[in-house]
């Protein structure tokens, strides 16, 4: 009984963690816009959360610079279970126009495990919300 | 007692990765330092790999705000460099999108800013009234935020009619909101108290710390790309530069809202004198060897690109130098004696762009060959040192 709440709560309100790992930007406003009132995610229950320990899902952008991959795991590991990842973006996704740079591993999925690949350089806000969607509908 | 306090990577208040060291004696802030590289991707190396049309892909995504900033400033550079004379509707063209995304980025920050100080309601409304420009935006180059409408020569696509029509009707809606923010922005008293006095940031010390952009401007600095060296056709344009003198966070407000104003008249006038004719014109493959400086005001402030060419169809370097760095000292200066509660807000009002001027600093030994990568704080004690013991001669020449 307890559980079947848990999870209901969990679908019908999952809250997510934005994180910069490297992106140029794009995505992360394009995130922001899939908050705001023209596309209004925060409809289907979605909350932006600040702080790792209250989210329930990482929306990560960027193709992971070496300097952040620490504290992506770091991060990762506050995250309370069950956890998922969004990756937003071509870079999150192989690292788009950057790969081969020095400094990129190329790819979130080299960090951390993906649930959820949303491409676009960079990807429309309808897209992140489909994508948003689609991970709902996976619990 | 003094206390350092370290914020971000990820942090509540901050939006990109970028960390601050603060030192503090209670609530007031002593000192303040910078930490980046979070976000260092290592741009001007894969620029030397690419192709000066590849080029062109790779510098709009140097930053996504400024997108079409990076891309005009390169642009006009390598304009320079291989001699070439854009016909006048390209450039038409080039600074209607320009000018459209200051409209686009100010909006943003004014909503960041209400966001910082607490006013939701203002935040939704600004992310609304974006919408408008992001949707003008998409009509015109096909995407809303890598707009892609540059090639060297010109511009990639062209202008009709009904298009014409649709920005000079939104453009209506827009100034209408806009006078509606400039009033809330002077009447709400909330809002004015919690931004009035914030980041204090003086004229002399603006100047001092080469303060660039609306940062400048809000210290009464009429410092302005498109007025000191106009590029593009913003010598034909007629438009006043926006000051403040309060030099505070709210001077900096007044200032977007009065440039966002500004803005709306340039759009029209282009609006209403484009001129016919072809948008660009055919750009040769290679360039000759010689070295440029191009000059942009990008919303947050000057962006300078500085191009070496070597002969062959790619550059022998690429130089970038974004607003928001030169923002950075000035940043510091704000910080000092300022609350630890005012610190996002004070972040906030130089609109950074971590991604635009992420850089690492890095000190090799030369006969050992231990890399290190060093601290601004540490940069700049190193520099003192040098400088006590090695004073520079007085009355120096420059050798060029």
């Amino acid at each position: 009984m307890l559980n079947r709440l848990i999870r209901w709560s969990r679908i019908k309100s999952p809250w997510i963690l934005h994180l910069n790992s490297g992106a140029c930007n794009a995505c992360d406003i394009e995130i922001v816009a899939a908050l705001t009132p023209r596309f209004d995610l925060e409809r289907f229950g979605i909350l932006l959360k600040a702080t790792p320990r209250h989210a329930d899902v990482i929306i990560a952008t960027g193709p992971a610079t070496l300097q952040i991959k620490d504290r992506l795991l770091r991060i990762y590991n506050q995250v309370p279970d069950p956890k998922f990842v969004i990756a937003v973006g071509a870079c999150a996704l192989s690292g788009c126009v950057y790969r081969g740079a020095y400094n990129i591993l190329g790819g979130i999925d080299q960090v951390l495990p993906v649930d959820v690949y949303v491409p676009g350089c960079p990807a429309r806000p309808d897209a992140i919300m489909d994508g948003v969607i689609k991970l709902l509908g996976k619990l | 007692m003094k206390i350092q306090i370290p914020i971000g990577p990820q942090h509540p208040a901050l939006k990109e990765p970028i960390s601050l060291r603060m030192t503090v004696d209670g609530e007031v802030i002593q000192n303040a330092d910078l930490r980046l590289g979070y976000n260092h991707r290592g741009l001007e190396r894969l620029a030397e790999e690419k192709t000066w049309v590849q080029n062109i892909y790779l510098m709009e995504r140097i930053c996504g705000i400024c997108s079409h900033s990076h891309a005009t400033c390169y642009v006009q550079g390598v304009e320079m460099l291989m001699d070439l004379i854009p016909p006048k509707r390209g450039l038409y063209i080039r600074t209607l999108v320009s000018e459209l995304e200051r409209v686009h980025s100010h909006l943003l920050w004014l909503g960041i800013a209400g966001h910082e100080a607490g006013f939701d309601s203002f935040f939704m409304y600004t992310w609304r009234d974006r919408e408008i420009v992001m949707d003008l935006l998409e009509i015109i180059s096909g995407n809303r935020v890598h707009y892609s409408i540059n090639s060297i020569g010109g511009v990639r696509r062209d202008i009709d009619e009904s298009q014409k029509k649709k920005i000079l009707d939104s453009l209506d809606t827009l100034r209408e909101r806009s006078l509606f923010y400039l009033k809330i922005g002077a009447s709400e008293p909330t809002f004015v108290a919690r931004l009035a006095g914030v980041g204090y940031l003086s004229k002399e010390s603006a100047v001092a710390l080469c303060a660039v952009g609306p940062t400048a401007r809000a210290s009464s600095i009429t410092r302005d790309v498109r007025k000191d060296d106009p590029y593009a056709v913003y010598d034909e344009v007629p438009f006043d530069v926006g000051t403040a003198d309060t030099c505070d966070v709210l001077g900096r407000t007044v200032v977007r809202v009065k440039e966002l104003l500004e803005s709306y008249k340039i759009i029209e006038f282009l609006m209403k004198n484009l001129p016919s004719g072809n948008i660009t014109v055919k750009a040769p493959r290679k360039a000759k060897p010689n070295e440029v400086i191009s000059r942009y005001e990008a919303p947050r402030g000057e962006n300078i690109h500085y191009i070496i060419s070597n002969g062959t169809d790619k550059p022998e370097r690429l130089k970038v130098r974004a607003p928001t760095l030169g923002n950075y000292a000035a940043t510091i200066e704000m910080l000092k004696s300022g609350f630890i509660a005012d610190i996002p807000l004070i972040f906030a009002a130089i609109d950074p762009c971590i991604c635009c001027a992420e850089r690492s600093v890095e000190l090799v030994d030369a006969r050992s060959g231990d890399a290190k990568t060093v601290r601004m704080s540490e940069l700049r004690n190193k520099a003192n040192e040098r400088f006590k013991k090695d004073p520079p001669k007085r009355n120096g020449i420059w050798p060029f």
